[in-house]
C-alpha cells in the first residue's frame, strides 16, 4: 500500500502579513503546516500502522518547505519529496495539481490525502483536481475513513450534516477537522528527522505546463465600515438603539 | 464567444439566493464583454425557477437532470453543458458542493480557476476576481489566462440587481456519466435550520454564553431574525455544540450582511471566518475584547441581559 500525503506550508495565522505588489513579503513570517494537512498526515500514518505499506509526504514550494517535510518525518512518515518551485504562484491550483498528479502517477499511490483546504488561499481545489487528473474518485471533507487497501468507506461532512460513502482505491481524500487528533512529533522523531533524506523534484522533471493564473496585484483588506460603541443606561436601551441602527442605518434587518 | 455560464444551487427544491447573485454578476460580466448569460440549474423541474432567473438577467435557463448531488455526476453534466454553450466565463457557488465539482470541471475544461472570489470586475475583456487571502489579512486580484475562465464565488458577495434577460427555458440532455463513489446514507439531523454559509444574518455565540443550556437564548434571537446559529471554536471544543456550527479558520467561512457575535472575544482564527461580514455587532462584557476592532456596533454589556432584550425588541418591530 502506498499513501501520499500532501503537506502545504502556510504562514501561521497569528503572523503579520506585509502585502507586496504581487506577493507577500516573506521576511519575518512564521511558517507552519496548514492545519488540515496535519489531519492528513496523521490519517496516513494511522492507516499504515493498520495495513502496512509506506507513507510519502509531498510538499510543493521553495526551499523553506523542507521544514514542513521534516515535521512530517518527525510525526512518522516514511519518505519525503520536495517539489521545488521557486517562482511560484501559490494561488494557481491547476499548475500545482498538475505537478503533484504527475508525481503521484509515477508513485502509483493507492491513497492520496490532503487537507480540505489550505488556510492561506482557502480554495479547496488541489486534491480534487489531482483526482480528476488521475481519473480516480475522491471523498471530500472526510470525518471518518476506513480503508482495507481496496474498499474505502468514509463519513464526510455535507451541508447540514454527514454522508457515508463508499468507493474503491485508488482514491483521493480531503481531511476535515474531526478525522483524528494529529500526534505531536516525539523528541526522538525530531532528532532522527533531521538526518532523513528529502528527495527533490523539479517542475520540468514532472512535465509542467504553464500557469493559468495571472496575479494582477495584492492589496490590503478594504477598510471596514467605521464602527462605534453604543452608549446606553441599560440592556433595554442597548436593544432599542441596536434595532434602530440595524434597521435604519445599516438597513440589514 | 463571450458568453457567461453560471451554475445555480437548490435547497429543498427551492432556489438558493446565490443562484440569483451569480446570475446578476454574470449579467454584468456578459454586458461588459458582449455575450449571453446561461443559468444552469440541476433539476428536472427547471420551469419553476425560470421567472426568478430571467429577472436576475438570464438569457437561457438550462435544466439538467443529474439526480442527487454527486461531485462526479455534477462535474460530468456541467462539463457537457460547457462544451455545448462554449462560455468564456463560468461562475460556480463556493458552496460545499460547488467547491467539489468545480475542481473537476476546471481540469476537464483545461481551464484556470480562482476559488472563493468576493469581487468580480472586467478589464480588457477578462474577468478580474478579487479574493481574501491569508485569513483576510490581504486581498488579491487575479485574471485567468486560459480560454475558459472559471470562478467560484462566495455567497452574499454579489448584489442581485433586477435586469431581465431573454429568459428562454431549455432542458439539457446532459447525463451524470460514470460515477465511482456511492452514497450509502445521509444524516441531516444535527444541522442548522438556516445554513451558515448562505445565511444573510448570523447570531453567533462564544464562551461568554457560559454553557450549552444557554443556546436557546441565542436560538430565540436567530429564529426571530431568520438567522443561522454560529459558534466559536471554544464552545465546540467544550462540547456545547456540534462542529457544523463553528465559524472560523477551522470552521466555516461566512460573509453575512449582519453577524451578531455574543460573548466572542474575536480571536484572529475566528475573525478569519467572519471578518468579511458586512455589518458586525459585538456584545461583550469586556470593552477591550479584540472583536470591537472589527465591530460596526459595539455593545459593552452582559449578553444575558442584552440578548433577551434585543429579541423582544425585534419581535415587536418585526411583528
Ligand atoms: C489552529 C487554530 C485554529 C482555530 N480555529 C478557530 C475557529 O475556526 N473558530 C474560532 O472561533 N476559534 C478558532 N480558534 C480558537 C481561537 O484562537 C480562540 O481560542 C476562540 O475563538 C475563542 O473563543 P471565544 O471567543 O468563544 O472564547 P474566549 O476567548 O474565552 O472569549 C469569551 C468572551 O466572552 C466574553 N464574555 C464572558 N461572559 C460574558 C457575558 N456574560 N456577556 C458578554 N460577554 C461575555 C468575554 O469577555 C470574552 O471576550 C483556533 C485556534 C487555533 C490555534
Amino acid at each position: 500500500m502506498k499513501i501520499v500525503v500532501l503537506v502545504k506550508q502556510v504562514p501561521d495565522t497569528e503572523t503579520s502579513i506585509k502585502v507586496g505588489d504581487k506577493a507577500i513579503n516573506e521576511a519575518g513570517v512564521k511558517w507552519i503546516i496548514s492545519p488540515y494537512d496535519e489531519f492528513a498526515i496523521e490519517e496516513g500514518i494511522r492507516i499504515r500502522e493498520k495495513t502496512g505499506g509506506e507513507v510519502i509526504a509531498v510538499s510543493l514550494g521553495p526551499d523553506r518547505v523542507v521544514e514542513a517535510l521534516r515535521t512530517a518525518y518527525a510525526m512518522g512518515v516514511d519518505r519525503a519529496v520536495h517539489v521545488k518551485v521557486d517562482d511560484y504562484v501559490t494561488f494557481d491550483s491547476t499548475y500545482t495539481s498538475e505537478l503533484l498528479a504527475n508525481l503521484i502517477k509515477a508513485e502509483n499511490a493507492d491513497l492520496v490525502i490532503g487537507g480540505r483546504q489550505s488556510i492561506d488561499t482557502d480554495s479547496s481545489q488541489v486534491v480534487i483536481q489531482i483526482a480528476e487528473r488521475l481519473n480516480i474518485p475522491h471523498i471530500a471533507m472526510a470525518l471518518k475513513l476506513e480503508f482495507d487497501g481496496k474498499k474505502v468507506t468514509a463519513t464526510r461532512e455535507v451541508e447540514g450534516g454527514t454522508e457515508t460513502v463508499e468507493t474503491q482505491a485508488p482514491v483521493a481524500v480531503t481531511a476535515q477537522k474531526g478525522l483524528n487528533e494529529p500526534r505531536y512529533p516525539s523528541l526522538k522523531g525530531i532528532m532522527s528527522a533531521k538526518k532523513k533524506p528529502v528527495d527533490v523534484k523539479k517542475p520540468d522533471e514532472l512535465g509542467a505546463t504553464a500557469s493559468k493564473i495571472e496575479v494582477v496585484g495584492l492589496e490590503p483588506p478594504p477598510p471596514r465600515i467605521s464602527g462605534r460603541k453604543l452608549e446606553a443606561a441599560d440592556a433595554q436601551g442597548f436593544a432599542s438603539q441596536l434595532v434602530k441602527a440595524l434597521r435604519e442605518e445599516a438597513k440589514v434587518i | 464567444m463571450a458568453d457567461v455560464l453560471i451554475v445555480g444551487e437548490l435547497k429543498d427544491g427551492e432556489l438558493k439566493k446565490i443562484s440569483k447573485e451569480l446570475t446578476s454578476a454574470g449579467r454584468k460580466i456578459a454586458d461588459a464583454i458582449g455575450g449571453k448569460v446561461h443559468a444552469v440549474i440541476i433539476t428536472d423541474n427547471v420551469d419553476k425557477f425560470a421567472g426568478d432567473l430571467k429577472a436576475a438577467g438570464a438569457d437561457t435557463i438550462v435544466g439538467a437532470n443529474l439526480g442527487d448531488f454527486n461531485p462526479e455526476a455534477y462535474a460530468n453534466g456541467i462539463y457537457s453543458i460547457i462544451q455545448e454553450k462554449k462560455p468564456s466565463v463560468v461562475l460556480i457557488p463556493h458552496s460545499s458542493q460547488g467547491k467539489e465539482y468545480s475542481a473537476r470541471v476546471a481540469i476537464k475544461a483545461n481551464a484556470g480557476i480562482v476559488a472563493d472570489a468576493v469581487g468580480l470586475s472586467v478589464d480588457g475583456g477578462k474577468v478580474v476576481a478579487k479574493k481574501p487571502i491569508y485569513s483576510g489579512k490581504a486581498y488579491a486580484n487575479f485574471k485567468v489566462t486560459s480560454d475558459i475562465q472559471i470562478f467560484t464565488v462566495r455567497a452574499n458577495s454579489q448584489e442581485v440587481t433586477p435586469k431581465d434577460g431573454a429568459g428562454a427555458v431549455e432542458k439539457s440532455g446532459a447525463t451524470a456519466g460514470e460515477v465511482r463513489t456511492k452514497s450509502l446514507s445521509k444524516d441531516l439531523s444535527g444541522g442548522n435550520k438556516v445554513q451558515l454559509a448562505d445565511a444573510s444574518i448570523i447570531v453567533s455565540g462564544g464562551r461568554g454564553i457560559k454553557g450549552p443550556e444557554n443556546w436557546p437564548l441565542l436560538q430565540d434571537l436567530a429564529d426571530t431574525l431568520g438567522a443561522a446559529l454560529g459558534a466559536s471554536r471554544a464552545t465546540v471544543d467544550a462540547g456545547w455544540i456540534s462542529h457544523s456550527h463553528q465559524v472560523g479558520q477551522t470552521g466555516k467561512t461566512v460573509s453575512p450582511n449582519c453577524y451578531i457575535a455574543c460573548g466572542i472575544s474575536g480571536a484572529i482564527q475566528h475573525l478569519a471566518g467572519m471578518g468579511s461580514s458586512k455589518y458586525i455587532v459585538a456584545i461583550n462584557k469586556d470593552g477591550d475584547a479584540p472583536i470591537f476592532k472589527v465591530a460596526t456596533y459595539g455593545v459593552v454589556a452582559d449578553l444575558f441581559e442584552v440578548v433577551p432584550a434585543l429579541t423582544s425588541e425585534f419581535k415587536k418591530v418585526l411583528g
